[in-house]
């Protein structure tokens, strides 16, 4: 195990934190995709390319887009319904 | 120092976990999960990583190199996909949450009774 | 109970959990000294045996291709609950929205939407989207549809193969609808085309499934002539498996994204 691994390791723990710690939907939905890109140069650097390929489009696109589009209907349905009532 | 990849994977659990019980909004309790499934992805790899070994893809090396596991990374890209596809999934039904409830906040829900 | 009480309850069973942990993994062999027995007899005859050089999708698709099938269908699932979640969400919403004046016109969008704008106005309002991202977007489609396809069709020789390229096939579609062109996005992604391409991945790897039966063999048995390592057709079933992937993945994606974009466009492109 060299060091460019344990590094990016640290780094991921530390932006698992992070998901966890950013309370705020929005900004944790960017977050995450900042930490399923570094999931997959880790992947990348434990010699997984297919795997580390899957988690750059998924975890740095498709989930925060996903989850952006939820909030935005989220939001909608809130004020909808504040203004039905 | 070989132990550090064991134990990203253990403190990811631990604190995603931590995340979806003192969560106060769904949508972050979600992704809060995904946390979680990224330490099973890390552990995985970590078992099937040999040291000073190659990606297992044989186009340009001899067959005889020495690669790491492909049975676990097979395991793990199947799975990439297949958990965006549920997280999706978990986000309608937290869209369906708000509408029946009102509140996207998990304590609430609780005490929404008759 | 109350969530401090709560808390502390998890944090006395985290600490548990923690321990018990580090005890297992310290029992399992460093990392880098892999031993299993599975993994190290498969890379050394994968090569010889299906000619096909990327060895993890030998595994996923012939070597471990149930369990692939039931992955597949898993997505297709969630596919569908999804679609039917949000379908009658906006059924609901559609009927006491009649009144309100009409048809959507999508036209123009702001990209992320949901960052600086608050009106719940009924009315819509239209956001001009940047010109640098439209014209991003639009420079963009061709090349990941074209990197998409080149993704899934040589799986079985480069890091690639269905699941990769379906998700790109995906996003490519999505960023159509990032250029802010959603009457582009309605034009080009018929609904029922992506249903079509999602039942056909499906159906079709049960299909080449019996195909194995048929040939007189085991279920999923790889009975198309192997050729030869290194060329485009090589891997018999492997090459097929994965286009059929790749279509009920792209699908499977598609329709989840068109299903929170017409969420998201439900009181046309105001908000």
């Amino acid at each position: 195990m060299n060091v460019l691994q344990a590094v990016v390791l640290v780094l991921v723990a530390l932006a698992g934190a992070t998901v966890v710690l950013t309370r705020v939907p929005l900004r944790q939905a960017v977050v995450t995709g900042v930490f399923g890109l570094l999931l997959a140069i880790l992947f990348f650097v434990f010699q997984a390319p297919d795997v580390a390929l899957s988690e750059i489009i998924v975890g740095g696109f498709v989930l925060p887009a996903i989850v952006l589009l939820a909030l935005a209907k989220l939001r909608e349905q809130a004020q909808s319904g504040a203004a039905d009532e | 120092m070989s132990f550090l990849a064991y134990a990203v994977a253990a403190w990811l659990f631990l604190i995603g976990l931590y995340g979806v019980v003192t969560s106060r909004h769904l949508v972050h309790m979600v992704l809060c999960l995904g946390v979680v499934q990224a330490s099973t992805y890390v552990l995985l790899l970590s078992i099937g990583y040999r040291t000073g070994a190659k990606a297992p893809i044989f186009a340009d090396i001899p067959t005889s190199s020495r690669v790491v596991d492909p049975v676990v990374q097979a395991l793990t890209l199947t799975d990439v996909v297949v958990e965006a596809t549920v997280t999706a999934l978990l986000l309608a039904l937290v869209l369906q949450a708000q509408k029946r409830f009102g509140t996207v906040d998990p304590d609430e829900i609780g005490s929404l009774k008759g | 109970m109350t969530r401090r009480r709560r808390t502390a309850l998890f944090l006395v069973a985290a600490v548990a959990l923690g321990l018990l942990l580090v005890v297992a993994l310290a029992g399992l062999p460093g990392v880098g000294h892999y031993h299993g027995v599975y993994g190290l007899g498969i890379q050394r005859i994968a090569v010889a045996q299906r000619k096909a050089t990327d060895i993890v999708n030998s595994v996923t698709f012939d070597y471990r291709g149930v369990d692939t099938m039931g992955e597949e269908f898993i997505l297709f699932t969630a596919a569908i609950g999804l679609a039917i979640l949000l379908r009658e969400l906006r059924g609901e919403s559609r009927n006491s929205d009649e009144e309100e004046g009409g048809e959507e016109k999508g036209g123009e969008e702001d990209d992320e939407g949901d960052g600086s704008e608050g009106s719940a106005e009924p009315e819509r309002r239209h956001r001009a989207t940047s010109a640098t991202l439209r014209v991003a977007g639009q420079a963009l489609v061709g090349p990941l549809v074209v990197l998409g396809v080149y993704v899934v069709t040589h799986g079985q020789l480069t890091p690639g193969g269905g699941f990769q390229g379906g998700c790109i096939l995906a996003a490519a579609l999505f960023v159509v609808y990032l250029a802010g062109r959603y009457v582009a996005v309605a034009r080009v992604r018929p609904l029922p085309l992506i249903e079509v391409a999602e039942a056909l991945g499906a159906g079709g790897y049960a299909a080449i499934g019996i195909g194995g039966l048929i040939s007189g063999s085991d279920f999923l048995f790889n009975f198309v002539p192997l050729g030869t390592s290194g060329n485009l057709l090589s891997g018999g079933t492997i090459a097929a498996l994965s286009t059929v992937v790749g279509l009920e993945v792209a699908g499977a994606f598609s329709l989840v994204l068109s299903e929170f974009i017409d969420q998201r466009l439900l009181r046309g492109g105001g908000t």
